[in-house]
């Protein structure tokens, strides 16, 4: 238990410490290497990286010179592990345990940059950015959620104090009363962060008016959607910022106790999180009287198991309760019956980590920042087919080819953009001709997507529309819970239609069934799981039409995408008839005299592209 | 589900620990999930005899129990293979072509998805998301990461766990 005096004594200190991080000019006379350990970094092994970093540092005695943090994620995954010298900047790239050495002689004794590991921008190898800020990457990012990630350590509570933190709780215990701190919410015009975009404030205020004995607040931190990974990286790299929003929320509705529902696929985050409700309880930042307040607020933790469904804020809570996480029917709403049976607040992780710096700059500077109908910033997981694949904060309105383009770099191989995905699978296909929406909440729904969670998936001309249709239509009819017929049922018959249309089986009126499906699901179904699962459907239908119809009417995959309807052929102009498709071909499809040219028995192949692979003359073609 | 369960002996000494975790979780509101959680990291798997456990210390029906384990994912009633293969089938890996990767894996050890090689070694499964993105397509091997897998390497990859 820390009084406020110790708080602030700690924070001036580690601030001192930290200074260098923060551009300012301060001789401490030390260096401070920062290495990314979130999820993506790590599975390149950068916890080595900081092992043998350690180890060197032991060995060469420059204990007092050299400090070592571990980091979060600093969002550039494609080129992970990342690792940051200060005071300098220095920003390098794809590092190695094997590059340690070299770092170590040449930069942290020798002063000088090793040039090979920055990162070099554009076609010409003479742009090379040395510091973090100067890259293409970060200059049209704007990071308040992301703020702390790959700033501090995650894993030491008085880094997150050093950079304001706890102060907004601070602030709201001594300084506000709960209707104030609704207010501030309500002005600022925070939308929930984890898809459907409901005013933040409004939730909480509906909660605050009701009266119990009990009530909760609850993080979602459950996220399903496959390809997306903002809020994992919010709570590995900061996860003391959610810790106190739920405390705050706490305090402005009135409730003593929190739950965080968090994915079991995401360990570090789980151990982190563990890490910070140990220390915030240990510093009485948690607990009974807080900040010598009568406020009491604890934070428990509760792991999902892999069920999509579970995002949905019904089927959470039910889930939190022990039970196979089914939605229940609205109303009554959660502010006024959720969590065994008492008034419950459930706001997204992102949501969250947007809370304590509206508290302390207040609502009119957060209200300023994106578009009117939608302020603040929005972090997107920027991947697929994308130069720059990794985690972006852009404040709202940037359009979707300043994020593509400027920030992700483009496409890579030389291929043409086609369609980006936002929204997972409830949210659909934005194609070329709206790249310069800019991006909020009702924009994106104007064009048939939605804003979702955040997962940006971009494709190329060789990604097949109808396949990626079908491949989020057998998700969601995997996913789905069961309990209502329309999506149970409806999405499974959609899946099959698409099945066989991608394997050349199409028949007419397929589309129509489809899209009559489609509507009924999107009326009938209890949860907005379900009555979202046909927009992946619809979106590319209404974008992308003609690759539907070339499926059924011509046969034909206009991506040469669909295994079903690509069709081998040797090139005779080409074939050498050197007999190496034949040897092997798997069953023994191909035939000719040798020095003359070959023929694939389209019967027989199985299509497993083994004789495109091993043909040295580029002979076989695939249609 | 037979009267026999699945017919592998687990050791006395994990059931006595399958009874602590009942216990303290016992008068949780929610309890059951944290509790199959704690079970299956222990063992792997959640054997029907464990499910009885369960409902029994939690004064609820084994419906109930089989109910919540085979709504998620997560659980699985059956062991695993000594080396589990995941292979990211999210959106960010599926444009990349995972999908590919994951039939070479089942093509090579001839088995499903979901199911365990018949001297126990591997299983195959497929995930959401591991979250790699950046990495993509992926592919892992026990708690090892493979990024950027292409259907040639996967050869490679399960050589060395051979």
């Amino acid at each position: 238990m820390k009084s406020l005096e110790e708080l602030n004594e700690i924070r001036t200190k580690t601030a001192e410490k930290l200074g260098i991080r923060m551009g300012k000019q301060v001789d401490i006379g030390k260096k401070n290497i920062l290495i990314c350990c979130g999820t993506g970094c790590t599975s390149s092994k950068s916890p080595k990286i900081i092992e043998e970093f350690n180890k060197q540092i032991k060995e060469k005695k420059l204990e007092d010179k050299v400090e070592v943090t571990k980091t979060g994620c600093f969002g550039l995954c494609a080129r992970g592990p990342i690792v940051i010298v200060y005071p300098e900047e220095t920003f390098y790239t794809h590092v190695k345990p094997e590059d340690v050495t070299e770092i170590m002689e040449q930069d942290i004794i020798g002063g000088n940059v090793v040039e090979r590991l920055l990162v070099k921008e554009g076609e010409t190898s003479d742009q090379i950015a040395h510091k973090l800020h100067e890259l293409g990457f970060y200059k049209k990012q704007m990071r308040l959620a992301l703020r702390n990630c790959g700033r501090i350590n995650p894993e030491n509570i008085d880094e997150y104090l050093a950079f304001d933190g706890y102060e907004a709780l601070q602030k709201v215990l001594l300084e506000m009363t709960p209707e104030q701190v609704v207010e501030t919410m309500l002005a600022s015009g925070l939308r929930g962060r984890g898809g459907a975009g409901f005013p933040t404030g409004r939730k909480w205020d509906f909660a605050r008016k009701v009266t119990a004995d009990q009530k909760y607040v609850c993080c979602n931190a459950d996220e399903g959607d496959p390809g997306a990974f903002m809020d994992r990286s919010v709570l590995e790299g900061d996860p003391h910022s959610v810790l106190e929003a739920m405390a705050i929320a706490g305090y402005a509705i009135g409730a003593s106790q929190g739950y965080i529902y968090v994915r079991a696929e995401y360990p570090i985050a789980v151990e982190r999180l563990k890490i910070a409700i140990n220390q915030a309880r240990e510093y009485g930042i948690l607990g009974n009287n807080i900040f010598g307040t009568d406020f009491n607020f604890d934070i428990d933790l509760r792991l999902g198991a892999g069920a999509f469904v579970c995002g949905e804020e019904t089927a959470l809570m039910t889930s939190i309760e022990g039970k196979r996480g089914e939605p229940r029917t609205r109303p009554p709403f959660p502010a006024v019956k959720g969590l065994f049976g008492k008034p419950t607040i459930l706001n997204n992780v992102e949501t969250l980590a947007n809370v304590p710096q509206i508290i302390i700059n207040g609502a009119e500077w957060f209200k300023n920042i994106g578009t009117e109908k939608s302020s603040g910033t929005k972090v997107f997981a920027l991947g697929g087919k994308i130069k720059n694949t990794g985690l972006v904060e852009v404040p709202m309105g940037t359009t979707l080819r300043e994020i593509i383009y400027d920030i992700g770099g483009g496409i890579p191989n030389g291929k043409e953009f086609k369609a980006a995905q936002t929204g997972g699978p409830s949210g659909g296909c934005i194609p070329k001709e709206h790249l310069d929406t800019p991006i909020d909440y009702d924009s994106l729904m104007a064009i048939g997507s939605m804003m979702g969670s955040g997962g940006l998936i971009v494709m190329d001309e060789d990604n097949c529309m109808v396949d990626i249709a079908k491949f989020f239509l057998e998700f969601t009819q995997d996913e789905s819970c069961g309990k209502c017929p329309p999506c149970r049922i409806g999405t499974k018959r959609m899946y099959q239609i698409l099945e066989r249309i991608t394997e050349g089986k199409g028949k007419e009126g397929d589309i129509e069934e489809l899209e009559k499906l489609a509507q009924n699901i999107k009326r009938s179904a209890l949860c907005g799981l379900g009555q979202t699962a046909p927009n992946p459907v619809l979106s590319t239908l209404k974008y992308f039409r003609d690759e539907y119809e070339a499926h059924i009417k011509e046969k034909r995959c206009p991506a040469g995408a669909c295994k079903g309807l690509t069709k081998y052929h040797i090139n005779p102009d080409l074939c050498k008839g050197c007999g190496l498709c034949a040897r092997n071909c798997p069953v023994g499809a191909i035939t000719g005299e040798v020095k003359s040219p070959h023929t694939i028995n389209t019967d027989k192949c199985v299509k497993c592209g083994l004789c495109m692979s091993k043909c040295p003359f580029k002979a076989i073609e695939k249609k | 589900m037979s009267e026999k369960g699945t017919g592998i002996a687990i050791d006395a000494a994990k059931l006595k620990e399958i009874e602590k975790i009942i216990e303290k979780h016992k008068n949780e509101g929610g309890a059951l999930i944290p509790i199959l959680h704690e079970a299956q990291d222990l063992l792997g798997y959640l054997p029907e005899e464990v499910q009885k456990m369960i409902a029994k210390g939690l004064n609820i029906s084994l419906a109930e129990v089989y109910g919540v384990a085979t709504f998620y994912s997560r659980f699985k009633l059956n062991p695993k293979g000594k080396y589990n293969i995941q292979v990211c089938l999210g959106t960010a890996c599926y444009v990349k072509g995972s999908d590919k990767v994951l039939a070479k894996i089942e093509e090579t050890l001839g088995i499903k998805t979901g199911e365990t090689t018949p001297d126990g070694k591997f299983s195959i499964e497929s995930a959401r998301c591991v979250g790699a993105c950046g990495l993509a397509p992926v592919m892992v091997v026990n708690e090892e990461v493979y990024g950027k897998v292409t259907p040639d390497m996967v050869k490679d990859i399960l050589s060395k766990y051979e």
